[in-house]
Formats: C-alpha cells, sequence, structure tokens
C-alpha cells in the first residue's frame, strides 16, 4: 500500500493528548510516525492540509443504514470512519448470516468500517436468547435490543449473565415500555400545551436504575445508548462511583435541542427518546463536557413520507452522520469545551467504549484519518447531504467546520 | 424550525383558526363581536347571509363527530356556502391514501375551506403548512377540534357564553373541572380565558386527569372540587370518557361522582349567580347531576345556540383574509 505524508496540518489527537503542527505519516494502512517522516518516505503521496485540523477518523456509536453504500459514503463524507450500527433492523441482526453478509457488504464498499451490534434476543422479542457468542464470531461488537424495549426482567439479567460469561457488552436505550406508553413527546410543559401523550423522564430512569442494578448482580458491561435525562445522567455517574463498569453515550441532537423546538408539532423535532426539558439538555452537556458520556449521531434516514405526517403519526429521527462532526464543534463551542476535548467525545472515548484501538493516531494504529477546515461556514441545504436521510431540524441552519478529507485503513474515502 | 404562528398572515389577520393559542385579544374579541352580529340571523324566517356564497366548504371528519359537523353544517349554510360532508374515518384512509393525498385531492376540486376533525393532535397544522408550502394560500383551514390539543370554535363559544352573561373577564373566577388531561376543549378554553385576562382560572380534578405543569399554563389547581368551586362565577365541567376507566386512571364512574360529579350541593358553594357550562355531550350522573344539568344555572343550551353564531363568524373572517 502506498505511503502518504499529511503535511502542513494541526494534528490532534486526544488519546495521545496532541495539538500541535505536525505531520502524519502513513504507510500500509497504518499510522507510520507523527512529525519527521521515517525512512523510505521521500517519495510518499503528499497531502497538503494547510489551515485543516488533521484529527482521528470519527467513531459513531449509533447510525442506521438502510441502503447501506449510500449511508457509508454519506458517513465518510462527515469524518466518520466507524459505524456502529444497531440490530433492529428488518430483519433483525439475530443470525450470524445476516451479520456476516452486511459485513462483507460493507466491506466490499470500501469506505467506512462496519461494526454491527447484535440481536440480545431472537428476533428482538425479548423471550429466547440470540446466539450471541456465534454472533460476536460473525463481528458483533455488542448485543442490544435496538429501539425494543425488553420488558421481562428476567430475561434482561440471564442475558447479562450470559453476555458476562463470555465478556461480551450489553448496550439499552434504556426506556421501560409501559410508563413511555403511547407517549410521544416529553411528558412536560410542552407536551402538555399541545395535547401531546406524554413519555415521563421515569420511563428512562426506572429503565436505568432496573438495568444497573441487574448490571451490578451479573458484572455484565454495561453500554446505556442515548440517555435523554438528566436523572438518567445522576444514576450513571453514581453507579461509576460505585465503581461499576457503565458507559453511555448521548445523540448530538440531544445536546442542542429541547421539548420547545417541537414549535407548532414540527415533525423534524419527533425523536426517541424525545426531546426534553432545558435542565435534561444541559445534564447531558455537562455529562458529555466532563466525559461521563460519549457523543453520537443517533443517525436515522427518514424519507419525506415518515415526516410529512402529523407529529404524533411521524417517525422519530434526523440524519446526522453528516452532521455530527459541525454539530459537535458548536456544542463544544457554546459549552466552553476544547477542541481536543470535544474530539474526544466522537473519536476515542466512543473507541474505548467499543474497546477497539480505534479512534487514535498513535504510531501503529489504523490509519483512519480526518482532514477538516474549522472555519469553514456553510449553511445545510439538506437536499445536499448524500444520506438518503433528508430530515432534519437544523436545515437552513448556519454551520462551521467542514470535512475536506476522509481516509480509513490508509486509503482517501472522501475529498482529494 | 418554523416558529412563526401559522395561522395569521403577514398583516397579523386570521387566515385560518388552528388554535387559540398565540391569537391577540383583539382578534378573540372581533370574532365574539362578529358572532354577536350574526345572533340575528338565526331568528329570522329566511336564516341566511350571502357572504359565502358561491364557496365550497369541506366537512372533513376523520374522527366521528354528528354533532360538531352538524353545527359547522348549519353555521355555513347560514353563510349561503355549499358544504360537502366527508366522512373518512376508514374510507380513504383505509385504502393507504396519507392524509395529505387526500388534501391535494380535495384541493383540485377546487375547494376554499376545509373544517377538520381529527384525532392526532397538530394535524390541522399540517394541513395548513401543506396548503402554504403548496401555495394554496386561498384554501382556509378550521379545526374542529385535533387529538388533545386544541378545539378552538368550541372555546370561542364558551367566551361567548360567558361574556353574554358575565359582561367581563377581568373579575371572574372560572373553574374547569375533570378531564383536563385528554380534553382539548380544556386547553381551547384556557389559552382563550388567558389571553382575555380571567382574574383566576382554577382547575379541578385528581393528579392523573391533569396534565404536567399545567400551572405553566397560568392556572392554579386543586383536587378538592368543593375547595375549587368556593367563590366561582363560571363551572366549565368536561365530559369524562368511560375508557378512562380502563388505563388505571380512575377507579370507577362512581367514585369519580363522589369526588368531582357536580350536584347542587356542591354548586352552592360557588357563587349565587355562578354559571354552569359543558361542551356536551353530558354524562348525566358521572360529571354532572341532572338536578344541576337542567337547573336554572346551566346555560348549556344556550351554549349550543351560541356556537352556531361563532362558527359563522370564524367562517366569514378567516375567508375575508
Amino acid at each position: 500500500m502506498e505511503k502518504i505524508s499529511i503535511k502542513n496540518g494541526r494534528l490532534i489527537d486526544p488519546r495521545q493528548d496532541i495539538d500541535a503542527a505536525l505531520d502524519l505519516h502513513l504507510a500500509d494502512g497504518r499510522v507510520a510516525a507523527i512529525g519527521k517522516a521515517p525512512d523510505g518516505f521521500a517519495d510518499a503521496r503528499l497531502i497538503d492540509a494547510s489551515e485543516r485540523i488533521v484529527c482521528p477518523g470519527l467513531v459513531d456509536l449509533s447510525a442506521r443504514l438502510p441502503g447501506l453504500e449510500g449511508e457509508l459514503a454519506a458517513a465518510v463524507a462527515g469524518g466518520v470512519t466507524t459505524v456502529v450500527c444497531p440490530p433492529d433492523t428488518r430483519p433483525p441482526l439475530d443470525e450470524p448470516g445476516l451479520v456476516e453478509r452486511l459485513v462483507r457488504r460493507a466491506a466490499d464498499a470500501g469506505l467506512a468500517r462496519l461494526l454491527p451490534v447484535g440481536a440480545l434476543t431472537a428476533s428482538l422479542k425479548g423471550e429466547a436468547l440470540a446466539e450471541l457468542d456465534t454472533l460476536a464470531r460473525a463481528g458483533c461488537v455488542a448485543f442490544s435490543q435496538g429501539r425494543v424495549a425488553l420488558v421481562d426482567m428476567q430475561v434482561l439479567m440471564r442475558a447479562m449473565q450470559y453476555a458476562a460469561t463470555y465478556g461480551y457488552a450489553i448496550w439499552l436505550r434504556p426506556q421501560d415500555r409501559h410508563l413511555a406508553g403511547e407517549g410521544i413527546a416529553h411528558d412536560g410543559e410542552v407536551a402538555s400545551r399541545l395535547g401531546l401523550p406524554g413519555i415521563p423522564a421515569a420511563a428512562e430512569t426506572v429503565a436505568i436504575a432496573g438495568a444497573l442494578e441487574l448490571a451490578r448482580t451479573t458484572g455484565v458491561r454495561l453500554h446505556l445508548s442515548n440517555l435523554s435525562t438528566a436523572g438518567g445522567v445522576t444514576l450513571v455517574r453514581r453507579a461509576r462511583e460505585d465503581g461499576l463498569s457503565v458507559t453511555c453515550d448521548v445523540g448530538i441532537h440531544h445536546l442542542h435541542l429541547t421539548e420547545m423546538d417541537i414549535g407548532y408539532f414540527d415533525s423534524a423535532a419527533r425523536f426517541a427518546p424525545p426531546l426534553r426539558a432545558q435542565r435534561d439538555r444541559e445534564a447531558l452537556s455537562a455529562a458529555a463536557v466532563d466525559g461521563l458520556a460519549a457523543i453520537c449521531s443517533d443517525h436515522t434516514p427518514i424519507d419525506e413520507d415518515g415526516k410529512q405526517l402529523p407529529f404524533g403519526e411521524a417517525e422519530a429521527g434526523a440524519t446526522g452522520l453528516e452532521l455530527l462532526l459541525p454539530l459537535t464543534l458548536k456544542w463544544a463551542d457554546g459549552a466552553g469545551l476544547s477542541l481536543t476535548k470535544a474530539l474526544a467525545r466522537i473519536t476515542s472515548d466512543p473507541a474505548a467504549i467499543l474497546g477497539l484501538p480505534l479512534g487514535q493516531l498513535a504510531v501503529g494504529a489504523a490509519a483512519d484519518v480526518t482532514i477538516f477546515d474549522p472555519l469553514a461556514q456553510w449553511t445545510l441545504n439538506a437536499n445536499a447531504l448524500k444520506s438518503d436521510g433528508k430530515s432534519t431540524p437544523f436545515n437552513g441552519c448556519g454551520m462551521q467546520g467542514k470535512v475536506t478529507m476522509t481516509l480509513v485503513g490508509g486509503r482517501v474515502v472522501f475529498g482529494g | 424550525m418554523s416558529k412563526r404562528n401559522p395561522q395569521l398572515n403577514a398583516n397579523g389577520e386570521l387566515t385560518h383558526l388552528l388554535s387559540i393559542e398565540g391569537l391577540p385579544r383583539d382578534v378573540l374579541t372581533h370574532i365574539l363581536d362578529t358572532a354577536a352580529s350574526f345572533m340575528e340571523v338565526s331568528e329570522r324566517d329566511v336564516k341566511k347571509v350571502p357572504l359565502l356564497r358561491g364557496k365550497s366548504l369541506f366537512n372533513l371528519f376523520f374522527e366521528n363527530s354528528t354533532r360538531t359537523r352538524t353545527t359547522f353544517e348549519i353555521a355555513a349554510k347560514r353563510l349561503s356556502a355549499d358544504v360537502l360532508n366527508l366522512d373518512i374515518t376508514r374510507s380513504s384512509t383505509a385504502k393507504g391514501e396519507t392524509l395529505l393525498d387526500t388534501i391535494d385531492n380535495l384541493c383540485a376540486m377546487h375547494a376554499d375551506m376545509f373544517v377538520v376533525r381529527h384525532a392526532t393532535s397538530g394535524a390541522p397544522y399540517l394541513i395548513a403548512e401543506h396548503l402554504a408550502r403548496v401555495g394554496r394560500k386561498d384554501i382556509h383551514v378550521v379545526n374542529a377540534g385535533d387529538g388533545r390539543h386544541a378545539h378552538p370554535t368550541q372555546g370561542l363559544l364558551d367566551m361567548y357564553t360567558i361574556r353574554h352573561f358575565k359582561k367581563e373577564f377581568h373579575n371572574l373566577t372560572v373553574a374547569i373541572v375533570g378531564d383536563i388531561l385528554h380534553s382539548r376543549v380544556a386547553r381551547s378554553d384556557i389559552h382563550a380565558l388567558t389571553t382575555f385576562g380571567v382574574g383566576e382560572l382554577r382547575a379541578i380534578g385528581p393528579q392523573t386527569l391533569l396534565p404536567t405543569q399545567i400551572e405553566k399554563m397560568g392556572v392554579r389547581v386543586f383536587h378538592d372540587l368543593a375547595e375549587g368551586l368556593r367563590d366561582c362565577d363560571v363551572v366549565i365541567m368536561l365530559r369524562l370518557q368511560n375508557e378512562r376507566m380502563n388505563g388505571a386512571l380512575l377507579p370507577s364512574a362512581r367514585e369519580y361522582f363522589n369526588r368531582y360529579g357536580l350536584t347542587a350541593e356542591k354548586l352552592a358553594l360557588a357563587k349565587p349567580d355562578a354559571i354552569v357550562m359543558h361542551p356536551g355531550p353530558m354524562n348525566r350522573g358521572v360529571e354532572i347531576d341532572s338536578e344541576v344539568a337542567d337547573g336554572v344555572q346551566a346555560v348549556i343550551l344556550p351554549q349550543v345556540t351560541f356556537g352556531i353564531a361563532v362558527r359563522m363568524a370564524v367562517m366569514s373572517i378567516v375567508a375575508g383574509n
């Protein structure tokens, strides 16, 4: 494989705490050196990164990828080099054959790395366990129920015991099905005013409390996805202080938006879990600032038919892969967080949750690199996104920071 | 993110009636004044004025309600409009047609106004925004009740009733009693009453039937009926649906009536000249005792009469803007 030298850029690698004008040298799909070129790099391909930031490729802990190749192209256009996809697809990822085919198709596309999360239970029904060990061998990095609730706590406890036996992680989107009921928006001021059935914050905190207690007794590695409540953040923080092996993430939209953004029934602002109150948003932001939570895009492509419906009938979610970086930069700017720490939340932190040596530029690590112009100002035109999902509450908003080139395994897959 | 109130045009005039929330007091007053001028029409031998002659009004009822549909139909006919009633509870949507497909089809039939009843909160907003997007700003939307969100013409006819009997709002204490959580009427009444600057607005019911943070809408919460009714000028009773007993919101209609049913004895705690209102249809013996429903303080039938004039006013005003 060719040798590449990325020169004249500002190199930021949160994992090694580097933020300096340093060149980056890649060979054989890996990082060969930082700073001075090693021997034999005289004829390397030169990439000029003047006035650009060079950082590890982004690791996104949750993105839905209908149509796979198109969404992987959207990922690399957004600087995302590793995409974790949930198992609640149709059919669900509960068969090793399905997982192998998915992984092979993604590898053939040669864009971002795809890491599937396997189904925790067969057909996600919450009754029988899926073949966790076989699925792990097929390429699954963790196991979850996606957005499907696991109601039977005995099944959850056994799933945790079984997963803990082999050291597999369980990821949950915590929401008690009965407390959520038919709810469609945060049970608060806005839902009360608009007459939208509410999802109480307790639907999340009750589910988290139960999952944490079972994680404590089973010793499983637990990851809680897409937290939305201040109470949930408090529970996770306390569990970590107690020494529990629990991690969490928050969707980038929940760091920016609240229930107020529903406005007059704007279905683009329908999310699962729902956008919550201002104090919830502040607690989530604090969790992301101090590193308790990683940040994901929770990319959910929805076509026009899925959103051109009354708020309560519209599908939940928004496009996110191509917005993860600019929206994270915007959030960090508002929260007063350094660039290095902001980038950690979308590179080294999610990689650490996966337990994989990604999201970093240490010598010998995979040469997954994102190069972006931190000062580029642009206006989001959703129709110009590569993703099939064009629905975003940020359409028409100003963004800062634009990816100019993305490399995966030392190959340029976007830009250049 | 559209934040502008979609029912007002650039000049602040009412082009759709979607919700009372966000409408300035003078817009509401103008509707009530216009309704007052229409009251006389309904008493004539020939009950018609030609304001909407040649206009086609579609009653789009995605959810059944013979009574509300009839009042809109009568109001439209008294304005000389052509009225078409579409019962789409199950017809086109059952065939897979989306709400906006239905709207596009009716636009192609040269509709001038849609009166919309829908089970989902916000559906009339979606229709109004769609009409703006496809460049049909000449078509008006009147919300005839959407989910739990709003029933603005009911709210307005309630204001007409209160103004008729009590003249002013600022010195009044008004209580809304019952299932406020599921009530679009209550939400519209609350917005209207706070816009008119009512003296004190109370919500009375058990916690299971009150929306979260309802105090932020400007109401004082009471869980005890007797306490909440004390010195009230206006009592608005809400209908209690039987299905509330299924979702663990209430144990039984009997227990509810004991706590929140309006009896003559309880009503005696309000001011002697207090009026009792109800959006109908009533559940006698559940939320209201027959003695009160048929008593001298009840203004439930005048509400119905005023409702026709208020709907005439709303339709003529939006069609004129």
